[in-house]
């Protein structure tokens, strides 16, 4: 299970662009989809908690879902299989810093990867939606902080406990 | 020793009070690193993010890496990589083991179903945030492909990256025969 875990993750880390939201559409498919190690609704409280909590969500998710598959040695070994092949590739290429700064093959593959990793991260955000949207204050809850986001500079820390409040007015 | 220690120091505190994600770390990497001990200047650090926003994983893990090693060699990158990435995992472990007795209470429930729906619009946004640095029409396309292709195909996105990373490649090489231009 441990190895099992530390392979997935190394997987993850290693194809996981853009930071953070990029990775989402992998964890999906390596963890609820193919192993079926966490429920849907679990991986959506997972990111709320990443973004209330300090840290990547890289960290976050790799050591909650470990932790949740085999304990703390689960966590340990899924967090580092997250920042292995980043870690690595990050310091062969502290050598050739400018070489890789000025490459425009560099350029060129960002350039293609960019619109692909916008599908996939609006991709992540459908698939969550069919999860986390269960009624139509859900959908209204969704709008609204979509519009604050984009409205306003309210930290995304102050809408979750927004959401948290509406969330306890309209449920409980 | 000390750089290393400091360094760990530094590392630790910025893991442990950026929330939100990598991008909240940046502003807090740069005040450290090139204001307050003047490691990098801001070009440097510019250069720095830049590389580490276009390899793989998580950008804060990646500048730890990067500044660490610049600083002081394996033992500065380990120290950095250790600072940023403690906090989280001791912070998660602590949520993990108790996150089934907080779900079975009826106030977490009612708080989770009105926090999943923001983290709709919260990866919306991201997704809509980044489209600012596509273009051309070509790029729409391969934004609604690789929607498609996992939503409703069921690819794997490791799949979708690897094919967008050579077509942004073939097009370069197209753009540069001049073809089609």
């Amino acid at each position: 299970m441990i190895w099992k875990l530390f392979i997935t993750f190394l997987q993850i880390g290693a194809f996981s662009f853009g930071g953070g939201y990029g990775m989402l559409p992998m964890i999906e498919k390596y963890v609820i989809t193919e192993n079926a190690w966490i429920e849907p609704n679990v991986f959506v409280d997972i990111i709320a908690t990443s973004q209330i909590t300090p840290g990547p969500i890289a960290i976050n998710s790799a050591t909650f879902i470990g932790y949740k598959m085999a304990g703390f040695w689960g966590a340990f070994w899924s967090t580092l299989g997250v920042i292995t092949v980043p870690v690595m590739l990050i310091l062969v290429l502290s050598h050739f810093l400018i070489a890789f700064k000025e490459s425009v093959m560099v350029k060129a593959i960002f350039d293609g990867l960019r619109p692909a990793l916008v599908g996939l991260i609006l991709a992540s955000a459908f698939s969550v939606s069919k999860t986390a949207i269960q009624d139509i204050y859900g959908g209204l809850i969704a709008l609204g902080i979509f519009i604050l986001i984009n409205k306003t500079k309210i930290h995304p820390i102050l809408l979750i406990l927004l959401a948290a409040v509406t969330g306890v007015f309209l449920y409980h | 020793m000390k750089i290393t220690w400091k360094l760990f120091i530094i590392f630790l505190r910025i893991g442990a009070f950026t929330f939100g994600g990598g991008y909240a770390m940046i502003p807090l990497i740069e005040r450290e690193v090139v204001d307050k001990h003047h490691w990098l200047t801001t070009e440097e650090f510019m250069d720095v993010l830049a590389v580490c926003q276009s390899t793989p994983g998580a950008i804060a893990v990646n500048q730890a890496v990067f500044i660490g090693y610049k600083i002081n060699r394996y033992a500065g990158a380990a120290a950095a990589t250790l600072g940023v990435v403690l906090p989280s995992f001791f912070v998660m472990l602590v949520i993990a083991a108790s996150f089934a007795t907080i779900q079975s209470q009826t106030l977490a429930q009612s708080i989770f179903k009105g926090v999943r729906p923001a983290v709709v619009a919260l990866i919306a946004s991201a997704g809509i945030r980044l489209t600012r640095f596509t273009k051309t029409g070509f790029d729409l396309v391969v934004i609604v492909s690789s929607f498609l292709a996992i939503t409703w195909a069921g690819v794997n996105p490791v799949f979708v990256v690897v094919i967008a990373a050579i077509l942004g490649v073939v097009r370069y090489r197209y753009a540069q025969k001049g073809v089609g231009r």
